[in-house]
């Protein structure tokens, strides 16, 4: 399923994280991360969003993370609620 | 070769010298040679006020290669330091070495004279903002030297550290040089950081935006040290000076936290008659001043001395009787400027009388508690306070070394996970202060006491408060983040970490 509409969730404070969904032309889901934890958790952080996407269904879509320490249950969450805004489970 | 706390140093460090390893808290402390200071008396005048800052660099014959001094007693609110450092710049001097007892967001101009070369050494007890960035991202020629409160008096006592001239920032002066920090629109409470700087510099200059007629009572800082003095127009913003009214922490992890060191430190049964006591002016150390209160209250304790940064929340304890007196390191806000006008009982302390390993005693020393704080402990009870876990520097000692190293119960206080950074970790990005000083850290899931403290352990456990060992604090943090990645650093070291007695505890590495 592609993401066809922008759509957005959480928060940019501390140990939340902003995920915003938005329409990718490729059948793929691209990732931009900035974190303050980037150096130590980024690859894990960006595993947790695909996972998330890929358990949903979600097989096209440009993601945009601001992350600002969230730990994985609460990426999970954030990630999950931006793709039903975006109406798409 | 490595220290020991093995941690990894060079022998030599280029812009730095020989490198002295850390060999143990206690292994240097006590006895120094204080150095010889040159004095040029001058009988001609009855007044010692120059023009401006550029006739006083010009007359203390300021050239390249010399080492300037600034106190932070103005705090994000300082003037001073920029002002001079531009006008050392349009002098055209390089090559200038900065002695200051703290670095700012505010001095964020320095950065440019770092990256021109007209700022190339840089010592600091504490640094936040634009400057650590800039120094993380190797702009300085030389490493940062990082000090402690009381290591940088030692230093500068024994000559390690000379100052050519400092610049003092006065709220209030006379024309003859006595200081003090009580009145002027800049006012700022006591003067204790420049005490060593005003009685060891060759050349010693008074900066003010308040010039009373003689004498400047009651007096600080004393007019025999003092050769010139400059009036301008303001040394600072008093917003800047004084940080807005700290609060006690209403976050719950916190609260948990403050009681649970409350707890501790009734526990190890040094609460009572004589008590004495420092905790930081953040919010959580706060909450553990409240919760600390209540039991002295309850136990109708008195104290003997609450000491370190000044708050409103220490002045009404001293007011109401919990403590007889207050040590002052540095006011943090207008109500202790306020007390320190009025009340005997509220005691200046220079940052030797503070923290110095190397005198007659210290008043960490007479300390029964310190609270602390942390961005990183160890499996070994090595605290990092200067680096955050990325590597940055962003802070610094200040008193956290001398404290610990002073007093019969240092307690580190802090959440567990902050911003998915686990805080216990197997080994400390950068180490501020030796586990060996440390005695229980509380996280809001758990207790840990330091191993070498079994007295305390016993007793911590014997009040039922929920002890677990240091690992099993990592492994519940770790359990949430996940394991970090490492960092990866160039070889350039960028800071000198000196523990209080001069030996080098760790270095920090170019990002």
């Amino acid at each position: 399923m592609k993401i066809t509409k922008s759509c957005g969730a959480g928060r940019q404070e501390a140990n939340d994280i902003f995920i915003w969904l938005e329409p990718n032309e490729k059948e793929e889901v691209a990732i931009k991360l900035e974190s303050v934890v980037k150096l130590q958790f980024g690859k894990q952080i960006e595993k947790v969003i695909r996972e998330t996407l890929a358990k949903l269904g979600v097989t096209s879509a440009s993601v945009t993370a601001w992350d600002s320490g969230a730990l994985d249950y609460a990426i999970r969450a954030r990630v999950e609620t931006a793709v039903r805004r975006a109406g798409e489970v | 070769m490595r220290n020991a706390l093995g941690r990894e140093l060079p022998e030599y460090i280029a812009g730095y010298g020989e490198v002295r390893p850390f060999a143990g808290a206690f292994a240097h402390a006590g006895e120094i040679n204080r150095k010889a200071v040159k004095v040029k008396g001058d009988w001609s005048s009855p007044n010692k006020v120059l023009d401006s800052l550029g006739g006083a660099l010009e007359k203390c014959g300021l050239k390249d290669g010399m080492t300037v001094s600034f106190h932070h007693h103005l705090r994000n609110g300082d003037y001073v330091l920029n002002m001079v450092l531009e006008e050392i710049a349009r002098h055209g001097i390089k090559d200038i070495k900065v002695a200051a007892s703290s670095i700012f967001p505010i001095h964020q101009p320095l950065v440019k004279h770092m990256g021109n070369g007209v700022v190339t050494g840089l010592y600091a007890g504490y640094i936040s903002g634009a400057v650590g960035e800039a120094v993380s991202r190797g702009v300085l020629k030389n490493p940062v030297v990082m000090q402690t409160h009381g290591g940088r008096a030692r230093a500068i006592e024994a000559g390690e550290l000379h100052i050519d001239v400092a610049f003092i920032a006065a709220p209030t002066c006379d024309e003859y040089g006595n200081m003090n920090g009580l009145e002027g629109p800049s006012a700022c409470g006591v003067l204790t950081y420049p005490a060593a700087d005003a009685y060891y510099a060759d050349t010693v200059i008074a900066v003010t935006d308040n010039l009373v007629p003689y004498p400047a009572c009651p007096i600080e800082i004393t007019q025999e040290y003092v050769d010139y003095v400059v009036p301008v127009e303001l040394i600072g913003d008093s917003a800047g000076i004084v940080s807005g009214t700290t609060r006690i922490t209403n976050d719950p992890a916190g609260l948990k936290i403050a009681e649970s060191a409350a707890q501790v430190i009734e526990a190890s049964g040094l609460l009572k008659d004589g008590f004495s006591f420092q905790t930081g002016a953040g919010g959580t150390s706060l909450a553990v001043a409240a919760y600390v209160k209540e039991m002295m209250k309850e136990k109708k304790i008195q104290g003997s001395f609450a000491a370190g940064g000044i708050t409103e929340y220490m002045v009404e304890m001293l007011e109401e009787g919990y403590f007889r007196t207050l040590f002052d390191g540095q006011c943090f806000d207008l109500k202790a400027v306020e007390s320190l006008r009025r009340n005997k009982n509220h005691q200046r302390m220079s940052m030797s009388m503070y923290g110095n390993p190397s005198n007659k005693g210290a008043v960490v020393n007479k300390l029964d508690v310190m609270i602390l704080g942390a961005t990183e402990v160890d499996l070994d009870f090595n605290v990092n306070v200067t680096t955050n876990s990325n590597g940055l520097l962003m802070g610094g000692s200040g008193g956290h070394s001398d404290t610990a190293a002073g007093a019969k119960l240092a307690v580190v206080v802090t959440k567990l996970i902050r911003k998915r950074f686990p805080i216990v970790v197997d080994s400390a990005t950068t180490v501020t202060t030796p586990g060996e000083t440390v005695d229980v850290l509380v996280t809001e899931r758990g207790i840990a006491v330091n191993p070498l403290r079994q007295d305390v352990l016993e007793k911590v456990k014997k009040a039922g408060l929920p002890v677990k060992t240091i690992e099993e604090l990592k492994e519940t943090a770790e359990k949430l983040t996940g394991v970090p990645e490492k960092v990866d650093f160039k070889d350039k070291v960028v800071a000198v970490i000196e523990y209080r007695d001069g030996t080098v505890i760790d270095v920090v590495r170019q990002l």
